[in-house]
């Protein structure tokens, strides 16, 4: 069997363009870049689909401009999932997405808590106060959560914060942990691998089993950080 | 209440079933059984729904002290299964006396053998799944790989049990695969034709270092070069996504729900329990077969499984 690459992609839908991804999965990509108005339109899609299910699908991995959708294939089919799809699409101009909920999130910068803040001020010129003033100035915008649960893909960071990834991740990072890379900011709900400069931590847990919603943050949201002692930090710990 | 106490509790042990679908916009990612044909075909022996929480073992498995009576099959791989000295049989149902030790040894085949259990394990349910999530501990035991002492609940069956196995003609066509067929993934289309060429033309080994979240090989690097930079986007289980080193990881049941590497292909669905079944340094070698080839396969496995005729006395 030949290599065909060319049929690999499937169709588009007005700005949406559909991909096979495996025999039970299907992408839709709102264009190739992280921009406002694709993650709307994902979000939208998103909504529709969250509120009037397609029988047969199982799962949904947003992202920053696709949308990874999971299927039963004993009960869908790629073309048959498409066509329901584009009838989603064709309504999205019909959804109010929901006001965005904001949330604050504590840190303590630098110390044990932030290793790599030095590095990250040593590359960027700035000093400790400038940095931890650029990362809590900022509202993020929630653009999804993946990787681990509760992880909240955060943006953009400002400019003089840009820092590529570590070279070789951490074996494991501790809870709590605020990271950096690219133009993104994190927070690690669990202790996890991770390749993310680490320049603080919150005592906030951000995913919990006991919670109604189990995850503090959602798509869509909007955050802020706030800088606080080592003191504080350890208080809002017990509380 | 039937109990079943862990003496010794093996490798990896932890509890599962068919894992927990639908929570992929939380970025919790599915776990349940490496190996679910195992763990449905077992617990179809013992009459439960197939999706019923069962024990997985991994490598090496645990010894087990049953309270009351009960009725247990061993799935997946041999792993030198003994009742108080008596070898059991994998695939049959098989009825335990109160009191009886169950002990499992090290692998003789595959990764992990599964013991499912009359009724089920009763465990609190995360996101209405009985798997364990190992990585952010929750789900099964306490969210973790059993110890011993630990004491797991098993809920009450009612009806009688037809002791049963599963005939081998049937069997050997469930058998884990070394050859794994895939499609192409969805940036397929970016990789150089070397790059393809190399991919089914290589063997690969398993790595040391992988686990339920991923699997990593070795082998020849593959090419990355002209698939460039992309945009980080959801991972179907199974895909095979090249990292800037070339060596491929597939992203398995506790797998990262998303991520940035290009996938050149993706594992198809009626080869996924076969991962379950590699162990650090086995071989394996991929074959690239079309998506319609790729559905026939999975619903020729599902006629199979759901048919009555693979059961005999």
């Amino acid at each position: 069997m030949r290599y065909n690459r060319a049929a690999m992609v499937t169709s588009t839908a007005g700005g949406a363009q559909f991909q096979y991804a495996s025999d039970r999965s299907l992408l839709i990509y709102f264009g190739r870049e992280i921009k406002p108005r694709a993650h709307e339109e994902l979000r939208k899609l998103l909504c529709l689909l969250e509120r009037e299910p397609i029988v047969g699908v199982c799962n949904l991995h947003p992202a920053y401009c696709s949308l990874l959708v999971k299927f039963d294939p004993l009960r869908l089919r790629h073309e048959q999932l498409e066509a329901l799809l584009r009838e989603y699409l064709s309504r999205l101009g019909t959804v109010n997405l929901p006001d965005a909920k904001h949330v604050e999130i504590p840190v303590c910068y630098g110390g044990e808590f932030g290793p790599d803040l030095p590095g990250v001020c040593e590359l960027h010129g700035l000093t400790t106060a400038q940095a931890i003033e650029l990362h809590t100035s900022t509202e993020y915008l929630v653009y999804f959560l993946g990787f681990v649960p509760g992880f909240a893909y955060l943006g953009e960071l400002p400019p003089e914060l840009v820092t590529p990834r570590l070279d070789s991740p951490r074996r494991s990072v501790p809870l709590g942990s605020v990271g950096i890379a690219g133009n993104q900011t994190g927070v690690y709900p669990f202790a996890t691998p991770g390749g993310w400069r680490l320049i603080g931590r919150t005592p906030t847990p951000l995913f919990r089993a006991e919670r109604d919603d189990f995850s503090l943050l959602s798509i869509g949201d909007r955050v802020r950080f706030t800088a606080i002692s080592a003191e504080q930090f350890a208080e809002l710990e017990r509380a | 209440m039937t109990t079943l106490q862990v003496l010794a509790p093996g490798l990896l042990t932890t509890v599962q079933d068919l894992g927990r679908e639908g929570f992929g916009p939380l970025g919790v990612s599915p776990s349940g059984a490496a190996d679910s044909l195992s763990l449905r075909l077992g617990n179809r022996l013992v009459g439960n729904l197939e999706g019923a929480a069962a024990l997985e073992m991994t490598l090496l498995g645990g010894t087990f002290l049953f309270s009351e009576s009960a009725v247990i099959a061993l799935a997946g791989s041999d792993f030198g299964a003994t009742l108080d000295d008596t070898p059991v049989e994998l695939y049959r149902s098989v009825e335990v006396r109160a009191g009886k030790t169950l002990r499992l040894g090290p692998t003789k085949s595959g990764a992990r053998c599964y013991l499912c259990v009359r009724g089920g394990f009763d465990v609190e349910l995360f996101l209405g799944s009985a798997s364990t999530h190992l990585l952010c501990g929750l789900g099964g035991h306490e969210g973790r790989a059993l110890r011993k002492g630990d004491v797991l609940k098993i809920w009450p069956a009612s009806g009688t049990h037809q002791r049963r196995r599963i005939s081998s003609q049937v069997l050997a066509r469930f058998a884990p695969r070394k050859i794994l067929r895939v499609t192409a993934g969805p940036q397929g289309g970016c990789f150089a034709p070397g790059a393809w060429e190399l991919l089914f033309s290589s063997a690969y080994r398993v790595a040391e270092e992988s686990n339920r979240m991923g699997i990593r090989l070795q082998g020849p690097a593959i090419p990355t070069d002209s698939a460039g930079e992309m945009i980080t986007e959801g991972v179907s289980l199974g895909a095979i996504q090249i990292p800037p080193g070339g060596l491929p990881i597939i992203p398995f049941v506790e797998q990262q729900t998303t991520g940035g590497y290009p996938k050149i292909a993706n594992v198809i669905s009626a080869d996924l329990p076969s991962l379950g079944q590699l162990r650090p340094r086995d071989e394996i070698r991929f074959e690239l077969v079309g998506a319609e080839a790729a559905h026939a396969m999975l619903l020729e496995q599902e006629a199979l499984l759901a048919s009555e005729e693979m059961f005999v006395p």
